[in-house]
């Protein structure tokens, strides 16, 4: 499962989707709005995307976790538009018989989705200033994606 | 060529529209483009410095050929600065 929504995420959704009695290892993963970030203190986040290329991104992200690792199902849902404090804006469920599984493809799914996915965030601070995030440091997201820790297939 | 770069986040914000038209010489490369940006829209010169650009949904690197039929269903060119979802 792979959504954009302007909705709250339902997160007991996201967990109904990968659960399965294949699995001994259910991980979920929320992303949250932070109140402060470097003692500015945000009222609200904004999130933008190119939606075909967020959406291809992230079935891209979610075969390529399904490679790496022995997984039951996943889900992904990142939400678009306004969030208050501590609301969810993304949410990523995984499976796995076992649970190193889940945990790693977990990470790396938020670690990558962070790097390449064309969705945007925009802080608007309590001084009334708003500022679109584009972070400095970041791989080019042209590379293969990023190599994980560890990942293990059946005859490893 | 006449070609159309959608824009997001802050170049949208800074060129205050959704999509621009850049002027190229036949046989452009992305780097041609990039340059083309910088000198066409003054304002998104910086943020073109730090930006992937895309091609039909996929990333392309600076040596790609910035396509000549600009058909919105065949070639779409989008200006993706960096990224900040999850």
């Amino acid at each position: 499962m792979i959504e954009l929504t302007e909705h709250p995420i339902d997160t007991q959704e996201v967990l109904r989707r990968v659960s399965s009695t294949q699995a001994g290892a259910v991980v979920l993963f929320l992303g949250t709005t932070r109140e402060f970030t470097r003692g500015r203190q945000t009222l609200s986040l904004n999130y933008e995307c190119y939606a075909e290329m967020a959406e291809k991104k992230l079935k891209e992200l979610d075969a390529e976790a399904h490679q790496r690792w022995h997984l039951v199902a996943t889900a992904i849902v990142h939400r678009i538009g306004q969030l208050g404090l501590g609301e969810a804006s993304v949410a990523i469920g995984v499976s796995s018989a076992h649970r190193q599984d889940a945990f790693e493809a977990g990470k790396w799914l938020i670690d990558t989705l962070k790097e390449v996915v064309p969705i945007w965030k925009q802080e608007n601070w309590a001084d009334g200033t708003a500022e679109w995030v584009h972070p400095p440091d970041q791989t080019s997201p042209i590379e293969p994606f990023p190599p994980s820790n560890r990942s293990r297939k059946p005859n490893d | 060529m006449k070609v159309e770069v959608k824009l997001f986040a802050v170049a949208k914000q800074l060129a205050g529209a959704e999509a621009i038209s850049i002027e190229l010489p036949a046989g452009a490369t992305v780097q041609d483009l990039r340059a083309a940006i910088g000198a066409q829209h003054p304002v998104l010169r910086e943020i073109t410095t730090r930006a992937m650009i895309a091609i039909d949904t996929e990333y392309v690197s600076n040596d790609a050929l910035v396509p000549e039929n600009t058909d919105p269903e065949n070639s779409e060119i989008a200006l993706i600065p960096p990224v900040s979802g999850g």
